[in-house]
C-alpha cells in the first residue's frame, strides 16, 4: 500500500487520516488500545513504554479535551510532554511554521500532536519533519481528526462488539466537521452496514453522497431503526455566511430529543465527540440520559491516543 | 514417565516443599503470590492450592515493561493486571513458568515495585533454563536444564499443564 503514513513495511509511523489505512491497520489500533484500558484504572496509572521519548503538542487552534487527553496518554506511557502554547510563542511573532518545527527538531523530539486551522498542516509537518519524528493530527481545518474518529469507533466496538450489522448516523453539521469526515472513513473501512448523515441541506457538503453516505435531511427518516447516534456540533465559529434561520430553529428541527430517539433501536447509543451544545443539538435530559456514552468516549481516548502513540513511535520512518 | 525429569507433579512438590522452607527461614508473613502472565499465573494457582496461602493470587502482564520496546510485535493480547490495592511492605513470592535469560523477572521486578517497596520479593520458577543475560537467578526451581542453543522449554496450558522442548529437529514433551 503506497500511504505517505506507513514506512517501507507498510507499519504506521504517522497518524494523519484515516483515509488509505487497511482495516488491519485500524484493527490493530483498536486491539493495542483495548489493552491499556487497564492502565488508567489501575492504582499506579503508568506503564515505562516510551521513557525517554518526547513529544511535542503543537495546538494552533484551542483545544481543551484533546490536549489533555493527549498529555495523559503520553504521561501514562512516560514520555515527557511539552505542550506548546502558540498564543505565546514565537508563531505569534511572525515565525513560519517550518521555522518552529526546525527549533522543535533541533532539541531532539520524537513526536509532533498538531492541531491546526488550516486543512493539511500536519500531513505538511509529517512530509517536512526528520524520518525518525512521527506526527499525529488531532484536527487539520475541515479535513480530518483521526484520533477522535478511532475514539469513536472504539467506543462502537465496545458496546455493539461487531461492526457489521450496524446502523450508524451522522447527525448536524457535516459541513465544517472534520470529526465527520474521519469517521465516515473509518466506518467504512471497518465494514458497518450502513452509513448515514442527517443534516439540512445548508450544512451538507455538496456531493456528500459520493463518500458512500445515505443523506437525510429530517430526523424523522435518518433516525429509524439506527444502532449508533453520532452528533456532531453546530460550528458557529466556522459559520461564514448564514446556514441557519436560528438555533432555536435548528434544535426544532435537528434537535435529538426523548422523542426523536424513539426512533432508533431501544438499545442505540448515542454519541457526541464534545463541546456540547446543550438544547441547540442535544437535549441535556438525552446527554445525561442512560443511552449517552458521551464519557465513556472520553476516557476511551486516552487508551486509544496511547495505542496510537506508541503504535506510531515503534515503527522507525524511512530515511531519506 | 515416572522417571521423567519433566514431570509437572514431580516439579510442583519440589517447588512447594522448598518454598515451605523458604517461607519460614525468612519469616514471610502472609505472603502475596504473583504469577506472570501467563505460564507463571497457570503455576501460581497451583502452588497457591498447595501451600493453602489466604490472599488470592495476584497476575501481573509484564509487557508494557519489556526491554525490546521496537522489537515487540503487538501489544494487542496485554491483559490488566490482578495485584492487591496495598504492595508496599508485602512479602511478595513471585512465580514464573521458565527463568532464561532473567529478562521477564528484571521487568516483573520493576512493575511490582512501581507499586510500592515490597519487605521480601523470593522469585520461584518451575524450569531454570541456563542461559542467563542479567544478574538475577531465582531462588528455587523445580529443574535446571542446560539446552542446545536452539532449544526452548515452554509451558502450555493450563489444563493439562504440559512442558514442550521445542527444537528444529524434535519435539519432547512431558505432563
Amino acid at each position: 500500500m503506497n500511504n505517505f503514513q506507513l514506512n517501507k513495511e507498510g507499519r504506521l509511523h504517522h497518524f494523519i487520516t484515516i483515509e488509505g489505512l487497511s482495516k488491519e491497520i485500524l484493527t490493530e489500533i483498536l486491539d493495542t488500545a483495548e489493552s491499556f484500558l487497564g492502565i488508567s484504572e489501575q492504582p499506579v496509572k503508568k506503564v515505562p513504554l516510551l521513557r525517554g521519548k518526547t513529544i511535542v503538542n503543537l495546538f494552533f487552534e484551542n483545544s481543551t479535551r484533546t490536549r489533555t487527553t493527549f498529555e495523559l496518554a503520553a504521561s501514562r506511557l512516560s514520555a515527557d510532554v511539552l505542550s506548546i502554547n502558540i498564543e505565546t510563542s514565537a508563531t505569534s511573532k511572525g515565525e513560519s511554521l517550518l521555522d518552529t518545527i526546525r527549533n522543535l527538531e533541533a532539541m531532539h523530539v520524537d513526536m509532533f500532536v498538531v492541531r491546526h486551522a488550516i486543512s493539511g498542516a500536519g500531513h505538511f509537518i509529517a512530509q517536512n519533519t526528520a524520518p525518525h519524528i512521527s506526527v499525529i493530527n488531532a484536527g487539520d481545518g475541515q479535513h480530518a481528526h483521526p484520533t477522535q474518529a478511532m475514539l469513536d469507533m472504539f467506543t462502537i466496538r465496545q458496546y455493539k462488539h461487531d461492526f457489521k450489522p450496524l446502523k450508524v448516523a451522522i447527525i448536524g453539521d457535516i459541513l465544517h466537521s472534520r470529526v465527520a469526515r474521519s469517521q465516515i472513513q473509518a466506518l467504512k473501512t471497518l465494514g458497518v452496514k450502513e452509513i448515514r448523515v442527517v443534516a439540512p441541506k445548508t450544512l451538507l457538503p455538496s456531493h456528500v453522497e459520493q463518500l458512500g453516505v445515505k443523506v437525510f435531511n429530517t430526523m424523522e427518516e435518518g433516525l429509524d431503526n439506527l444502532d449508533v447516534i453520532i452528533m456532531v456540533r453546530l460550528q458557529k465559529e466556522r459559520m461564514t455566511s448564514a446556514l441557519l434561520p436560528s438555533e432555536r430553529e435548528y434544535f426544532k428541527c435537528f434537535g435529538l430529543t426523548e422523542e426523536r430517539l424513539k426512533l432508533a433501536k431501544p438499545d442505540a447509543i448515542v454519541m457526541h465527540p464534545g463541546p456540547i451544545n446543550r438544547g441547540v443539538e442535544i437535549a441535556s435530559s438525552i446527554a445525561d440520559g442512560p443511552q449517552s456514552v458521551i464519557l465513556q468516549q472520553v476516557s476511551n481516548g486516552i487508551a486509544v491516543r496511547m495505542a496510537i502513540m506508541t503504535l506510531t513511535l515503534q515503527n522507525k520512518g524511512d530515511s531519506v | 514417565m515416572d522417571n521423567n525429569p519433566l514431570k509437572i507433579s514431580t516439579l510442583l512438590a519440589k517447588l512447594e516443599s522448598e518454598l515451605k522452607q523458604l517461607i519460614s527461614k525468612r519469616k514471610l508473613k502472609n505472603p502475596l503470590m504473583i504469577g506472570i502472565h501467563n505460564g507463571g499465573g497457570w503455576i501460581a494457582e497451583k502452588l497457591h492450592h498447595r501451600l493453602a496461602l489466604q490472599e488470592p493470587v495476584g497476575i501481573i502482564d509484564i509487557s508494557f515493561y519489556r526491554d525490546n520496546f521496537s522489537q515487540t510485535e503487538t501489544f494487542s493480547q496485554v491483559k490488566p493486571n490482578l495485584l492487591p490495592q496495598q504492595m508496599e511492605g508485602r512479602d511478595i513470592i513471585l512465580i514464573d513458568d521458565v527463568f532464561y535469560t532473567g529478562r521477564t523477572a528484571r521487568s516483573a521486578l520493576n512493575e511490582i515495585f512501581d507499586y510500592g517497596r515490597p519487605r521480601h520479593v523470593i522469585l520461584a520458577v518451575l524450569i531454570e533454563q541456563e542461559g542467563r543475560e542479567v544478574p538475577l537467578r531465582p531462588d528455587c526451581s523445580g529443574q535446571t536444564l542446560l539446552l542446545a542453543n536452539n532449544e526452548r522449554i515452554k509451558l502450555t496450558g493450563p489444563e493439562p499443564l504440559a512442558l514442550d522442548i521445542q527444537s528444529p529437529d524434535k519435539q519432547l514433551t512431558a505432563a
